[in-house]
């Protein structure tokens, strides 16, 4: 079984930037154009002493990849989606993030035969202290197994 | 504005959003690098079985958030789990909507969904929104 094979791999980690002009647009997708997303002046006299990032931002970074592990670009499914953060991210910081293969399971339900894939993504700073983690499952149904033959 | 601290468990925070459009679905997908086909194409859709394009769920779990933003100098969202239970078409109106379930010192826990036009939780969770 593919997936479960790569259960407890990890990706490298890589280096990415809270980058102040993806946050800007980032919050005006989601019709969250606040002022301690983008004004400066007002990210200074926050409580975090800048800018933040929107919680659902870390779907933007590059996690790096896990050796062996394909995912098909069609029909997956979005399950859930799961964020813990120890505190808010900062625009204009830098920080490491990778990936990892937490769990794969089948289920038969009412639409046959389905895999759950479980993956959590890790942010870090520069000392390697946890910002935020980020669990995503997805759901391989039958039809796109049987192209994968998984 | 009252502060999120004062809330009392059964007390909620409500939105309605503006019907959905394409355009937010194409700057969705500019801003979040989710280039699926299925959230912008008609054809796309089509072929993936769909009755048109759909949103990206983490388009309405990104909205739904919003909620918290003018609390920040309060605190922070320190969890924020959702599940995905519908698909979000154009023109569907959302609801987006925080419940609160408990509140202690140090955190408030919500209950939190966006309904559609017809009443249909599209995605459900729980925030909890941390004090410190």
């Amino acid at each position: 079984m593919m997936y479960k094979e790569m259960i407890g791999k990890k990706s490298s980690r890589v280096k990415n930037i809270v980058e102040r002009g993806m946050v800007k647009r980032f919050a005006a997708s989601i019709g969250d154009s606040h002022p301690i997303y983008m004004d400066e002046e007002v990210g200074k006299k926050s409580r975090y002493g800048a800018n933040i990032a929107p919680p659902t931002f870390p779907r933007t970074f590059d996690y790096g990849t896990v050796e062996g592990l394909h995912l098909p670009s069609k029909g997956l499914i979005h399950g859930e989606q799961i964020y813990h953060y120890v505190r808010p991210l900062l625009v204009g910081e830098e920080i490491y993030c990778y990936t990892e293969v937490k769990d794969y399971y089948d289920k038969t339900g009412k639409n046959g035969l389905m895999g759950f894939l479980v993956t959590k993504r890790y942010g870090e700073d520069l000392k390697g202290n946890l910002i935020f983690t980020e669990e995503s499952i997805v759901i391989i149904n039958e039809a796109v197994r049987e192209a994968l033959k998984v | 504005m009252k502060q999120i601290a004062k809330l009392t468990p059964g007390e909620k925070l409500e939105i309605t959003l503006e019907p959905v459009t394409r355009m937010d679905l194409i700057k969705y997908s500019g801003s979040s690098g989710d280039f699926n086909p299925i959230h912008t194409v008609d054809e796309e859709a089509a072929k993936a079985g769909l009755p048109g394009i759909i949103a990206h769920g983490m388009w309405t779990m990104g909205n739904l958030s919003k909620l918290f933003t003018p609390y920040y100098e309060e605190g922070f969202i320190q969890d924020y789990k959702i599940r995905f239970s519908g698909m979000v078409f154009l023109n569907d109106v959302l609801t987006l909507s925080a419940q609160v379930d408990e509140s202690t010192d140090e955190y408030l826990d919500f209950n939190v969904k966006a309904t559609n036009q017809n009443g249909k939780a599209v995605i459900k969770g729980m925030v909890r929104f941390s004090k410190r």
